[in-house]
């Protein structure tokens, strides 16, 4: 899982490498200053994710079924809410402000950097669902902890990524 | 390796060149600087791996002829010894000491090269390539000309360097004259520069060195360092707007209803095109498709008949002229001198 | 430590039905047959991207030749480039790591068998799905075009305007897909290598060519990740119309080319580290003695694996970087210069005071000795960016880079064909065909490669499908041409070789080489689960340790 992290973590520096590149370079509007605005609650609800996905390994460690599954739902929703909050940006970008992939090299690396994180969020997303119906269907117990710290390794480092995204995209691209 | 680069270059850097160098883009046969200067620091690099190559080809050659196993060998195992700081250290040190050397040789050589003051003589000329050919524009003299870059000779006293800008049209392309300078690419979005002091007047042959598209074959250099006087009466001819000739008002008229004025300029008419080359003075030319072939009556009437003939993949498209426009057309092309 | 036979499993296997016995290897998951699976595929493509290369040298043998077309002589340069890096090189050395990694370290398989099989299933489809491009690259509407844009795509000639038609989205799918193989076969190799070793193999006991795999798989997951990331954003310009590299909206070619060297650089290394790690195990058991100096080599290696992270901008001395951009490469680049140099007299070490056996093996790693100085050396002078400005982009390169690959690399991996052959086959190789291979390839290496060098100091850049006749270059392509006979010859007679030694060969048995890792202590060829017992080593050398009782490893090793 390191290794794959490792890898990963090459593939988003290349993209966040491309998009501070391009930061100023697009030739027409619309620029970042004029259409972006930092989703602080949807970075909070990813960022706690962390937290809650922790808690759920930890009380699966303690074989507390109840808990387990309680904080993992928990994780899911705050997972979900920040993916809804990226799609509602998304269709606001596109259909308001006219903000297309082919529009500018803004938009070219806009969409590729957040949807790249977008993807890995959905993909995450799934992992965690896929374990929450084994799990409501009584299949995960507390000898699973060691692969589910793998799952909730590869969570951290996905709002690890964002963490890195939002800086780069909301904080310096502005 | 330094006997290679002898035998390379009969042309000694320093000595009279009257003897022609094995190879008219050999880059051991500098004429102008950075390319000497290059092949001075050539030199040493050459000399520091021979001397390398040697020792440990020696070396080398000596363990497996003295340590082959005999034919009287008995079977045993020879000492088996495992490894010895003190040597290790030994030849990792030679090596950095080594690297050091040639780091600030090469360093001191890009410093000088990469910026050099501009004198006040200096030439500016604007090199754009496109595909399959080079465009050449000369600020100062408004004069724009294509594939044969015409460029005065330097003097030590009173230095006459060429500065270029490089810019590209649309795909990456290299300028790579190997007797005057090292190449650089043009990079479309990019601007490069690059700059040359040649000292000797002659023709210098190079070609692009950065593939570039199907005829990246064919996109050859040509530059033509003229004594001053020279230089100063090219530059005078091409200044002034197409000679009009009125015996060959067939051949401009097809010209100029045709689609070759999309593509083409001739200064001085309609034609205002600026896809293809320049004709403005075309008969002042050597060679016609980017150095692709010379420019003869013959060949002239092959290209506008059919390009792909002479370069195929070209992008000028084939005209579909009948044979009397074409002759029309060349007759109007060769007045333009 | 060795294992008994068990006879009736592998007849039993040998009566079954053709059809089920090929069922069999394409849904194995055991690493000795994917390994053999990664080797044939690549020898496959060898040919293929062979066959590439000699047509262009046919058309290049005179000037103005006319044999095939410019468009016809860009595809091939641009197939052979790709085809030889990802799907020769490539699968060749994962090939080998996949088979020998598990049975050098004493475990029964890799870490994840399952991931195995898929990455080479990737690999494979990503090679399939190149060549497929000379039927469908412009659809089937008319004849299919192979992508013509080099092997390193420089932008803006992918783009849609300058690469109309599929070609160019054949070539960005095939590497993207077999880059995502290239990762998972990496990710495998490192956690095999971390977690599944033997009983007493500690990191520093492991054979050398397990610290040079590991080196290997780390490098592949720092350096193909760049270039799937570039090969995404290509996809997003050239479907979703973005615009990372379309200069006409103000992206930037000069982009690409930085993540393409990013990837670049390091894969040169991702494929001469495990050249160099079948010659660390070659020399040493050829010459009767231990690797000289083996924790030095780790290091050097390790550190050959760092410094190439920072060297790739050395490809491109001549797109107009500034100067200190530049002077910082030539000093990295010329730095890495001093581990390798390190190996070199460690290996040279290692033959010195030895018994040295010219068997077959041993010639061809003789051969990647000088060869690979000579390459090290070309490398240097084009590392000395003022002479890159010359030389760089021409001839001169090819050659470099040719003597490292073919003259270094391959060689080198011939030597690992002919060393593990017995162990794979259970049959010993031809030593007679295996010489007259070593000297047919040796005289047509050296016949196209060295005579290569002089047309680029005369001023010939590559990629060209014609030149101009007076340049001084025209004898030189005739030879370079000349020596294309002979390798091909060559390969013809391995060919032979590997197929006439798998039938009639002598019977190898366990050892045939009287050597000292792991993989030789089990039978040839090894059984499913490599070893009956998991075997306990104590040193470096653990067969010497069981044929020396009286002497072992454990007592001296540093």
């Amino acid at each position: 899982m390191y290794g794959l992290i490792a890898a990963e973590a090459a593939i988003f520096t290349i993209f966040v490498v491309a998009y501070l590149f391009y930061v100023g370079k697009s030739l027409v509007g619309p620029l970042p200053n004029e259409v972006l605005h930092a989703p602080v609650f949807l970075t909070i609800c990813l960022l706690s994710s962390s937290l809650t996905i922790h808690r759920a390994v930890a009380a699966l460690r303690r074989a507390r079924m109840r808990t387990f599954e309680l904080w993992w739902a928990f994780t899911i929703a705050l997972g979900a809410v920040f993916l809804g909050g990226t799609a509602r940006e998304w269709h606001h970008l596109i259909y308001d402000q006219g903000l297309t992939v082919r529009t500018n090299l803004f938009g070219t690396s806009y969409y590729s950097l957040v949807g790249l994180h977008a993807f890995h969020v959905t993909v995450g997303l799934l992992g965690l669902l896929t374990v929450l119906l084994l799990g409501l269907g009584g299949r995960v117990g507390q000898e699973h902890t060691e692969r589910l710290d793998v799952l909730s390794l590869y969570w951290h480092f996905v709002d690890a990524v964002w963490i890195v995204v939002f800086t780069v995209v909301y904080v310096i691209g502005r | 390796m330094a006997a290679l680069a002898a035998l390379l270059s009969p042309t000694a850097p320093s000595g009279a060149s009257a003897t022609q160098p094995l190879s008219p883009t050999s880059i051991f046969a500098p004429v102008s600087t950075p390319a000497d200067s290059i092949f001075e620091l050539s030199l040493f690099v050459l000399a520091v791996t021979a001397a390398i190559f040697v020792t440990v080809f020696g070396l080398l050659l000596y363990a497996v002829v003295r340590f082959r196993r005999k034919t009287n060998d008995d079977g045993t195992e020879p000492p088996q010894v495992y490894g010895s700081y003190e040597v290790e250290l030994a030849w990792t040190i030679i090596p950095v000491l080594i690297v050091v050397a040639l780091f600030l040789a090469t360093a001191r050589m890009i410093a000088s090269t990469q910026h050099p003051a501009k004198p006040r003589n200096a030439l500016d000329v604007v090199v754009i390539g496109h595909q399959y050919w080079w465009e050449y524009r000369y600020p100062a003299f408004d004069v724009v000309t294509a594939n044969e870059l015409h460029v005065p000779v330097s003097d030590a006293a009173d230095p006459a360097p060429t500065f270029l800008t490089l810019l590209s049209a649309d795909t990456d392309h290299s300028f790579w004259v190997p007797r005057l300078a090292g190449k650089t690419d043009l990079i479309p979005n990019h601007p490069n520069s690059m700059w040359i002091d040649p000292h000797e007047t002659g023709l210098y042959l190079g070609q692009c060195a950065q593939y570039c598209g199907t005829q990246h074959a064919k996109m050859l250099l040509r530059v033509y360092v003229d004594s001053r006087e020279d230089f100063d009466r090219w530059i005078e001819a091409q200044r002034r707007p197409a000679q009009a000739d009125g015996a060959v008002a067939r051949g401009r008229d097809v010209f100029e209803t045709t689609a070759c004025v999309n593509c083409h300029a001739v200064a001085g008419t309609a034609a205002g095109g600026r896809f293809g080359p320049d004709l403005t003075h075309f008969m002042s030319r050597d060679t016609i498709a980017a150095g692709a072939a010379a420019n003869t009556p013959e060949n002239l009437r092959l290209w506008i008949r059919n390009p792909d003939t002479l370069k195929p993949g070209s992008l000028m498209p084939a005209m579909n002229l009948s044979d009397a426009d074409v002759n029309a057309v060349a007759d109007y092309l060769e007045s333009l001198r | 430590m060795t294992t008994a036979s068990i006879p009736w499993m592998q007849s039993d296997v040998a009566r079954r039905p053709l059809v089920e016995r090929l069922h069999d290897w394409v849904t194995t998951v055991d690493h000795k047959r994917l390994g053999i699976l990664y080797v044939v595929y690549a020898l496959v493509l060898l040919v293929v991207a062979g066959i590439e290369a000699a047509i262009m040298r046919i058309q290049l043998m005179a000037p103005h030749n006319d044999f095939v077309s410019p468009q016809v002589f860009n595809r091939m340069f641009t197939m052979h480039g790709t085809t030889m890096i990802f799907f020769v090189a490539m699968p060749l050395v994962f090939g080998f790591a996949n088979y020998l990694v598990p049975l050098m370290i004493g475990a029964r398989d890799m870490a994840f068998p399952r991931l195995n099989a898929f990455s080479f299933w990737l690999t494979a489809f990503g090679g399939v799905l190149l060549h497929f491009s000379f039927l469908g690259g412009s659809g089937l509407y008319g004849a299919g075009t192979a992508p013509d844009v080099g092997w390193f795509a420089y932008a803006p000639l992918t783009a849609k305007t300058f690469s109309p038609g599929h070609s160019t989205d054949y070539w960005t799918l095939a590497l993207l897909v077999s880059g995502f193989g290239s990762i998972g076969t990496a990710i495998n190799i490192l956690t095999t290598i971390l977690c599944l070793r033997c009983p007493g193999m500690t990191l520093g006991r492991m054979p050398l060519f397990a610290w040079l795999s590991l080196t290997m798989a780390g490098l592949v997951i720092l350096a193909v990740s760049p270039l799937s990331a570039a090969q995404m954003m290509l996809l997003v310009d050239r479907y979703l119309g973005g615009h990372f590299f379309d200069t006409q909206a103000g992206g930037s070619a000069v982009i690409w080319m930085h993540f393409f060297w990013v990837f670049g650089h390091p894969e040169v290394y991702v494929l001469v580290i495990p050249a160099f790690a079948v010659v660390s195990e070659i020399i040493p058991v050829f010459s009767r003695k231990p690797i000289f100096g083996y924790p030095v080599m780790v290091a050097a290696t390790v550190c050959i694996g760092f410094i190439s992270m920072s060297v790739w901008a050395h490809h491109m001395f001549t797109v107009g970087m500034s100067p200190a951009a530049n002077g910082f490469f030539v000093l990295s680049t010329m730095a890495i210069a001093v581990p390798t140099g390190i190996k070199i007299f460690n290996w040279l070490a290692t033959m010195w005071g030895g018994t040295i056996q010219f068997r077959t093996p041993m010639l061809f790693c003789t051969g990647f000795l000088f060869q690979f100085l000579i390459g090290g050396l070309t490398g240097v002078m084009l590392a000395c960016a003022p002479f890159d400005w010359q030389l760089g982009g021409s001839y001169f390169l090819v050659a470099h880079f040719h003597y490292v690959i073919v003259g270094a690399i391959l060689f080198a991996l011939f030597g690992g064909f002919y060393y593990w052959f017995p162990k794979v086959s259970g049959r010993m190789c031809s030593e007679t065909l295996g010489k007259l291979h070593f000297w047919l390839f040796l005289i047509g290496f050296h016949l196209t490669f060295d005579c290569m060098h002089v047309p680029g100091i005369l001023g010939m850049p590559r990629r060209i499908y014609t030149y101009e006749p007076g340049r001084g270059w025209d004898a030189w392509n005739l030879w370079v041409t000349i020596g294309v006979v002979f390798q091909g010859l060559g390969t013809l007679v391995f060919v032979g070789n590997l197929v006439w030694s798998y039938f009639e060969g002598d019977r190898a048995g366990s050892d045939p080489w009287d050597a000292w890792t792991l993989e030789w202590s089990t039978e040839s060829p090894p059984p499913v689960y490599n070893f009956a017992a998991l075997p306990v080593v104590r040193s470096r050398r653990p067969l010497w340790d069981l044929k020396h009782p009286e002497d072992p490893d454990w007592k001296y090793e540093q």
